[in-house]
């Protein structure tokens, strides 16, 4: 068992692209964290160099207090998961949990009370002799786990391992990663673009675009105070609605870009700037009196969920209009056309700088 | 193609019986000639139905073989056919999977220019160079050798290709699951890359043990010690006789054990032939 530590992490490719610009972060011993980010935002560059599988063009990574920059992956004591499993396809599921440990030359009657063990956790119990294309996809993602417990590692490295199992069988396995994690009490690193699972599986979530780490910290953390606009974008489904506007002159409130609708809601006092963007998720937005009403909306589409509907429409009285998603309760009926007025509580609202995205505090 | 249409289907076995007319009948003939006496061969007439020479002539040639021709008995001859072609097909198999093996897996200075030299070779057969080629093996005293016969045939740049597309298409984490799992890179080419490859190596095995046992100029030029003549240029040898008539049952008797071991490998090989060549296996 051990932390991981990331200090002033780099990653330039010899062809000059720099896939990551520098990550410090210190994970806890027995702590899961969840890399998240959109394709080609370093993630999997991040995690392959704990790995061993890239190099470390300049920082240090330390698992335990052991640096492991220059370590070969074999002597890293990690355990990687690929997204297609990258089983080997002429051993049997016993071999394949099997492998690392004869290459390390573990004694055959430890190999086989390992092998058994991971088996029982996973019910694998009466396949150790099939061959990987005789599983179907959720077996084999077993056996990929198993052949990274089986190791025993002070860190497990998850790359993506759900993406090509279908939605039912991803939730299920979502939850035996979550289980089996909190009972192994192993350090995890997992990558993935999904923020569904990257909120229900993380301790911590590391939230990376273009190589920089944005946001480090609990899910509801980041949820309830995104740290730029990317990370409020990201993270929360339907995407938080983002309305540029202007400080008005008494500084109590936003007039909102291309209306003439103000925000009655003061910007935090840091914000010297006035051009700010104004963040509001779907789910804050409550339908309400028209009097009541800080926002009103012209309605263009509404997508009936069953539990609760997406109302999509533009700012009343806007011309290229800035477009807003709204989540209403399934029972109310909203129609296309029809004028909604929305109420929006003052701790919901989120300010960042128009030029450079940053939450304004 | 799924409907069913009496004519085309009558055409297409028509088609298809000609097919195997024409390539049969010839093995036919060689077959009846090879077991008939000699005489009976001169009359002018050619027997359609097999004689009763049949142990008689294959006793002979296999025991003492050809007199006219030098007597090398044709067992002999299949042994040393038998010695080159699987000394070619084995080497060439060996050498060319492990240039793929660097080739696809190692990082090294003119990689690619190094693939492109072997990928050039293809346009050269044995034939171009064989002249430089006799040179050299004549200067390191490899003739009348199983070494001279077999050597300068086994570089080969189409199994490299080969091997190099299959690599290709074996995913990139298996290597570094390979990796993680502590195998160097001699122990994944062992364990890993080696036993994918099977079927692979078996497709190739067929097609050059093929390849070897039917190698004719190359063995012609670098042997001139009876002990060391293949079967495909004995042959021609016995049907070359100078100052007498060829001696055309025992030649027909040799043509057929000729044509028996490709037959075989193909035959005995044939499951793992065809799935090597158009199946990947996931």
């Amino acid at each position: 068992m051990a932390g991981l530590q990331f200090t002033g992490v780099r990653k330039t490719y010899p062809n000059g692209f720099r896939a990551i610009h520098g990550v410090d972060t210190t994970v806890a011993d027995g702590e899961f964290i969840v890399i998240v980010g959109p394709s080609g935002c370093g993630k999997s560059t991040l995690l392959r160099m704990v790995a061993g599988l890239e190099t470390v063009t300049e920082g240090e990574i330390h698992i335990g207090d052991r640096r492991v920059n220059e370590l070969e992956p074999a002597d890293r004591n990690i355990a990687m998961v690929f997204q297609n499993y990258a089983l080997y396809p002429h051993m049997s599921v016993f071999d394949n949990m099997a492998y690392g440990l004869r290459n390390r030359r573990t004694p055959k009657e430890e190999i086989e009370s390992r092998v058994a063990e991971a088996s029982r956790i996973l019910q694998l119990d009466g396949m150790l002799d099939r061959r990987p294309s005789q599983l179907s996809g959720g077996q084999r993602q077993r056996v990929a786990m198993g052949r990274a417990i089986v190791r025993e590692p002070e860190v497990f490295l998850f790359d993506e391992p759900l993406s090509n199992l279908d939605a039912k069988l991803r939730v299920q396995m979502r939850l035996e990663i979550k289980r089996l994690q909190r009972d192994l009490g192993t350090t995890s690193l997992y990558v993935t673009h999904d923020q569904v699972e990257a909120m229900t599986l993380a301790d911590r979530l590391i939230v990376m675009n273009a190589g920089v780490a944005e946001q480090i910290g609990t899910p509801l953390d980041v949820y309830t105070e995104p740290a730029t606009v990317f990370v409020a974008g990201f993270i929360g489904s339907p995407a938080m609605n983002f309305l540029p506007g202007t400080t008005t002159t008494d500084g109590r409130g936003v007039t909102l870009d291309g209306s003439s609708q103000t925000l009655p809601v003061a910007p935090p006092s840091s914000a010297s700037r006035d051009k700010i963007t104004v963040g509001i998720r779907p789910e804050h937005l409550e339908p309400t009196s028209p009097d009541a009403a800080s926002l009103a909306l012209s309605v263009d589409l509404v997508e009936a969920l069953g539990a609760d509907s997406l109302v999509h429409g533009q700012l009343a009285g806007t011309t290229q209009g800035s477009a807003v998603t709204v989540r209403v309760d399934g029972a109310r009926r909203v129609a296309a056309g029809e004028a909604l007025s929305l109420a929006v509580a003052p701790e919901h609202i989120h300010f960042f700088d128009a030029d450079d995205g940053r939450r304004l505090v | 193609m799924v409907e069913n249409r009496p004519w085309l289907t009558a055409l297409s076995h028509i088609v298809l019986s000609l097919g195997v007319l024409i390539t049969a009948l010839p093995i036919w003939i060689t077959f009846v000639a090879s077991t008939h006496p000699v005489e009976v061969l001169m009359s002018g007439r050619t027997p359609l139905w097999p004689g009763d020479h049949f142990l008689q002539n294959y006793t002979t040639i296999l025991g003492s073989g050809m007199e006219a021709a030098g007597g090398v008995p044709v067992g002999m001859m299949m042994w040393n056919s038998l010695v080159m072609a699987l000394m070619i097909a084995v080497g060439k198999i060996a050498i060319s999977i492990i240039a793929a093996y660097a080739i696809v897996y190692f990082r090294f200075p003119l990689r690619m220019t190094c693939f492109w030299i072997i990928f050039i070779t293809l346009m050269l057969p044995v034939e171009v160079r064989i002249l430089p080629t006799f040179a050299v093996v004549a200067d390191l005293g490899m003739l009348n050798s199983y070494w001279g016969l077999s050597v300068p045939l086994i570089a080969s740049a189409t199994a490299t290709f080969l091997f190099r597309q299959f690599f290709l298409t074996v995913p990139e984490e298996l290597a570094e699951a390979a990796r993680i799992d502590g195998a160097g890179p001699l122990k994944f080419f062992r364990d890993i890359l080696l036993p994918l490859s099977r079927t692979n190596i078996a497709a190739l095995f067929v097609i050059l043990f093929i390849y070897g046992w039917n190698q004719y100029l190359w063995p012609l030029l670098v042997t001139t010690d009876e002990s060391y003549y293949t079967i495909v240029m004995g042959i021609q040898r016995m049907v070359a006789v100078p100052d007498s008539e060829p001696v055309w049952h025992e030649v027909m008797a040799t043509s057929m054990l000729a044509m028996l071991p490709p037959v075989l490998v193909v035959i005995f090989m044939q499951r793992l032939f065809v799935k090597g060549l158009i199946e990947q296996e996931k």
